[in-house]
């Protein structure tokens, strides 16, 4: 396996797993408070549609010609990235509420106790909000898993990494019975940031015509940039923060998505 | 027409999300990178360079003292 080999299952593994603890805690807190049933049922509704999904976008995405793929899927993937990225620094960097998995099962779980009676059969509450959260977290990783596979031709590597994240999940979920709040989610999302960001920059700038010195190779250099970039903005970020009215700083203090 | 509606904005916060200026910058440094890969020169920085200030502009906006 090359080098951009490894980094496309790494990175796809790490976001897939961090959506997927995303989307657990959801069915958990509607299963535990309203009908397993029915969140089963809403689960398997929205695998489905993703499936469908990404039959229709996988076969459209690989056709196109290699420099128009990569400059469209390199573009998307950078600004994806970079939006990932400046959440994870915000967040490092204390701007921005931590995901915390516990809080949001806590939320969940209040929400859905208050959401009326319980229907016996079919719960249409416990179903919805199932399947929204699975397909919204899933909706990302098809994203990724096809942005990544088709640049490099390895849709089932990408495939694969995904589906042991997932797997690797939802047997920590049946073994736990509990959101998986001790996953590092918060250093995963930063690290899937750089990664996303990276792979932006590598893809984008070869599908539009530019060369890099030591092709694939260049990866080894522009990964670990990124990195200490990223790093060293919230080094700088905190320093400045240690130094200023906590209420006076950042707009997004309070943002938990 | 809503669910049109509610589709177009689902998918502007998939991708573009909190920054849209940095979905702008992106697209121009692709562009910028096209034209000058056209010249002799090279042009490879170009992208890196790009993404990396548009995301220390847009943690700075994020950050910056509210008055």
């Amino acid at each position: 396996m090359s080098g951009a080999e490894v980094g496309l299952a790494l990175s796809v593994f790490l976001a897939c797993a961090v959506e997927a603890v995303e989307a657990l805690t959801i069915v958990l807190a509607v299963g535990f408070t309203r009908s397993w049933r029915s969140a089963f049922i809403g689960v398997g509704a929205a695998i489905v549609l993703l499936a469908a999904v990404t039959a229709g976008l996988g076969p459209a995405l690989t056709s196109l010609p290699i420099n128009a793929l990569r400059v469209v899927v390199g573009g998307l993937l950078l600004v994806f990235g970079l939006q990932w990225l400046r959440k994870a620094i915000l967040r490092a960097s204390g701007l921005k509420a931590r995901h915390d998995e516990s809080a949001a099962f806590e939320e969940e779980r209040l929400a859905a106790g208050g959401a009326g009676v319980v229907q016996t059969g079919f719960d249409g509450y416990s179903f919805t909000v199932a399947f929204k959260g699975v397909f919204l977290e899933g909706l990302e990783v098809v994203f990724i898993v096809l942005t990544f596979g088709s640049n490099q031709h390895r849709i089932g590597l990408a495939a694969g990494a995904a589906a042991v994240a997932v797997a690797l999940v939802i047997l920590a979920g049946i073994a736990i019975h509990a959101p998986l709040s001790r996953v590092p989610e918060n250093t995963m999302k930063f690290g899937v940031g750089v990664m996303l960001t990276s792979f932006g920059m590598f893809w984008g700038a070869e599908g539009a015509g530019a060369h890099w010195p030591a092709g694939d190779g260049a990866l080894l250099a522009i990964i670990p940039v990124t990195l200490v970039l990223a790093v060293g903005m919230v080094v700088a970020l905190r320093r400045r923060a240690a130094g200023a009215a906590p209420a006076a700083l950042g707009e997004e203090k309070a943002v938990h998505a | 027409m809503r669910w049109a509606e509610s589709l177009l904005r689902f998918a502007w916060d998939f991708v573009v999300g909190d920054d849209w200026r940095i979905a702008v910058g992106v697209v121009l440094a692709l562009a910028l990178t096209a034209l000058v890969a056209g010249s002799s020169v090279a042009a490879w920085w170009i992208l890196p360079v790009a993404a990396l200030a548009l995301l220390a502009f847009s943690v700075w906006r994020a950050a910056r003292p509210r008055g």
